[in-house]
């Protein structure tokens, strides 16, 4: 205690006042072994990442010695169980490009009309009450969402209400529902970037005689472009990788997806419905799994990657 | 473009009113487009209640004690999800062990100790913001590779599904708590470090009570998050025919989610009505576990 107090005896004589962070220049083992256990539990993180490549990769190299990527990659017939296989994976991404851009078509209109209500016109008091009632849509289980797909939305109203000839699965069942799941997801990150623009910004254009209309869609909105930006590129990516509602709505058939009643298989949806079956460690079939993972892992990184890039410059703006 | 080019410069009349401050709010476009904006609210609410609604109408004639009580069957009338009620708790149990420490650790020394500046910190904070947005579906692949490679050959035991889960929530309890954490005033971590507090003793005793209510709001988030979640634990194998009760670490389990996949793909009228019931009683923990999150964050918050 004695060593403290003299030291804190110093920045009485005019000094500046020594940061805090020069008592850590004293021994403590006991501190030393609690800090070393936070940044190995911190490291995890890490490891987990560098897990699911390594993961992903080593099953993938051995898919990849057996079937040429270009094969992969440019193929348009998706068959591993078959007879005759075939390991062209686009009827895969067809499919998930259908139910993407399906569900974006519903969620980036009415999320960013929920965002601007929010955000913009919306009293706190009423705000209060909206956005946990939103934020209800995105704690909905998503097999839950599936069941509701497939039941109500492709059962009831593609099928019975409105007579489109359609069977007992569609991507756009599953879009659709998709789009409504991902609603609060990007009406919540675009609200906070809204909501990050100064008021100076509002007031000027106020003053200068701009409805709120205009103050939003002129001033607000452009001021508020790259949060906006990411929160379409987060929903893109919830989308992509969105499991169960595909897995259960959209059909199991892989096949070139060209008209949204038709049924389709995502890479998501394959994967889970591929690990059904139970396929030994090592085999072809095993390796497929993986295989398509990384190809899912690697768009959802980049497109991650690209989110994060637009957050940053929305963070730094003002 | 339009409005400003349109309307002419006019003679402001002494009658119109200068500084209502709602000049043009009125205007066609204005209300239409407001008109929009409460349409996009609207359809989202529309599609919640007629979920909410469905799923009931769907699961009513199921809602029963047997639902709870017994187990799965070939028969829609005697089957209940007994197993799939006890493996969920087993599995989000085990995952709450495993990841709160772990979450919590990782958070504080991010925010309390660790070096901005250092690009391993760097890159730490960078990993944790990209592993929150991986589709879920990787992390059970993740599991699978991992256990296949200790040899173990039955990948569906509790462990297993509770391992995916812990990577799986593990970056949404980091953010949450990272926010509670830094919502804690530069002041208190001072005047704990003025009055000789080590900087370990003040995150014990006054950076880490304090932001208790945040993190436990998170935490019950995120553990609703991996309650409602099937795709990894699929990947693992976890859709079985369980008619025992799951009883430790390495035992089989199934859990709700996947019990409502399961019954959802079956032919009969029956199970799908027993999916729904299933959907009702899911839906219902969950909201209990979010009200539960709001009333800690609403009772126990303090504002600085």
């Amino acid at each position: 205690m004695t060593t403290v107090s003299e030291r804190t005896g110093g920045p009485a004589t005019g000094r500046a006042p020594a940061p805090s962070a020069s008592f850590a220049g004293r021994r403590r083992p006991g501190e030393f072994l609690i800090k070393l256990g936070l940044r190995v539990a911190a490291g995890i993180t890490v490891i987990t990442t560098v897990g699911i490549l390594i993961a992903l990769l080593i099953p993938s190299l051995s898919f990849f010695a057996e079937v040429p990527v270009l094969e992969f990659l440019f193929g348009t017939r998706w068959a591993p169980r078959f007879a005759d296989a075939s390991f062209g994976v686009l009827p895969l991404v067809t499919a998930t490009l259908w139910t993407t851009v399906i569900a974006l078509v519903v969620a980036v209109p009415f999320g960013l009309g929920a965002a601007i209500l929010l955000a913009e016109y919306a009293k706190p008091r009423v705000r209060k009450i909206l956005k946990p009632l939103l934020e209800i849509l995105a704690g909905i289980p998503t097999v839950v969402y599936g069941f509701f797909a497939l039941q109500f939305v492709q059962g009831t109203v593609l099928r019975d209400w409105l007579q489109l000839p359609t069977g007992a699965f569609s991507v756009l069942a599953a879009g659709l529902v998709m789009g409504v799941m991902i609603i609060p997801t990007i009406a919540s990150i675009a609200e906070d970037a809204m909501s990050a623009v100064p008021s100076a910004l509002r007031q000027g254009s106020a003053a200068l005689g701009a409805n709120r209309m205009q103050t939003t869609l002129r001033v607000v909105f452009p001021a508020a472009l790259s949060g906006i930006v990411a929160a379409v590129v987060l929903g893109i990516s919830r989308a992509v990788g969105e499991t169960m509602i595909v897995a259960i709505a959209a059909g199991s058939q892989a096949q070139m997806v060209s008209n949204p009643l038709d049924q389709g298989q995502t890479m998501t949806g394959f994967i889970a419905n591929a690990a059904l079956g139970d396929s030994r460690v090592g085999s072809l079939e095993y390796n497929t799994l993986f295989a398509v993972g990384l190809l899912l892992f690697l768009i959802t990184l980049l497109i991650n990657f690209i989110s994060i890039r637009f957050v940053r410059r929305f963070r730094e703006a003002y | 473009m339009s409005a400003p080019t349109t309307t002419p410069p006019r003679v402001i009349h002494a009658s119109r009113p200068l500084a209502t401050g709602r000049n043009g709010e009125m205007r066609p476009t204005a209300l239409l487009f407001l008109l929009l904006l409460w349409f996009s609210l609207f359809v989202a609410f529309a599609v919640l209640i007629t979920l909410l609604v469905t799923i009931f109408l769907t699961g009513q004639n199921k809602l029963s004690w047997n639902l709870i009580t017994n187990f799965p069957s070939a028969d829609p009338e005697e089957a209940g999800a007994r197993p799939a009620i006890l493996g969920s708790v087993w599995a989000i149990g085990t995952t709450a062990v495993l990841t709160l420490p772990l979450g919590i650790a990782a958070a504080v020394h991010l925010e309390e100790f660790a070096d901005r500046k250092r690009w391993f910190n760097k890159f730490v904070e960078l990993n944790v913001q990209n592993l929150a947005a991986v589709p879920s579906i990787v992390y059970g692949l993740l599991a699978l590779a991992f256990l296949s490679m200790l040899g173990v050959t039955n990948k569906n035991i509790v462990i297993g599904g509770a391992l995916a889960l812990t990577l799986l929530i593990l970056p949404v309890i980091i953010i949450a708590t990272r926010e509670a954490i830094r919502a804690v005033p530069r002041e208190i971590r001072d005047g704990s470090l003025a009055l000789g507090a080590t900087p370990w003793q003040t995150t014990w005793r006054q950076v880490l009570p304090a932001s208790v209510p945040g993190i436990a709001t998170g935490s019950i988030l995120a553990l609703s998050r991996a309650l409602g979640e099937a795709a990894p634990l699929l990947v693992l194998g976890a859709l079985v025919y369980i008619t025992f009760d799951p009883n430790g670490l390495l035992s089989g389990y199934t859990t709700l989610p996947i019990q409502i996949f399961n019954w959802t793909g079956r032919p009969q009228e029956g199970f799908h009505e027993l999916a729904g019931a299933t959907s009702i009683l899911l839906l219902a923990v969950l909201i209990l576990m979010n009200a539960l999150a709001i009333f800690i964050r609403n009772k126990f918050q303090k504002r600085w």
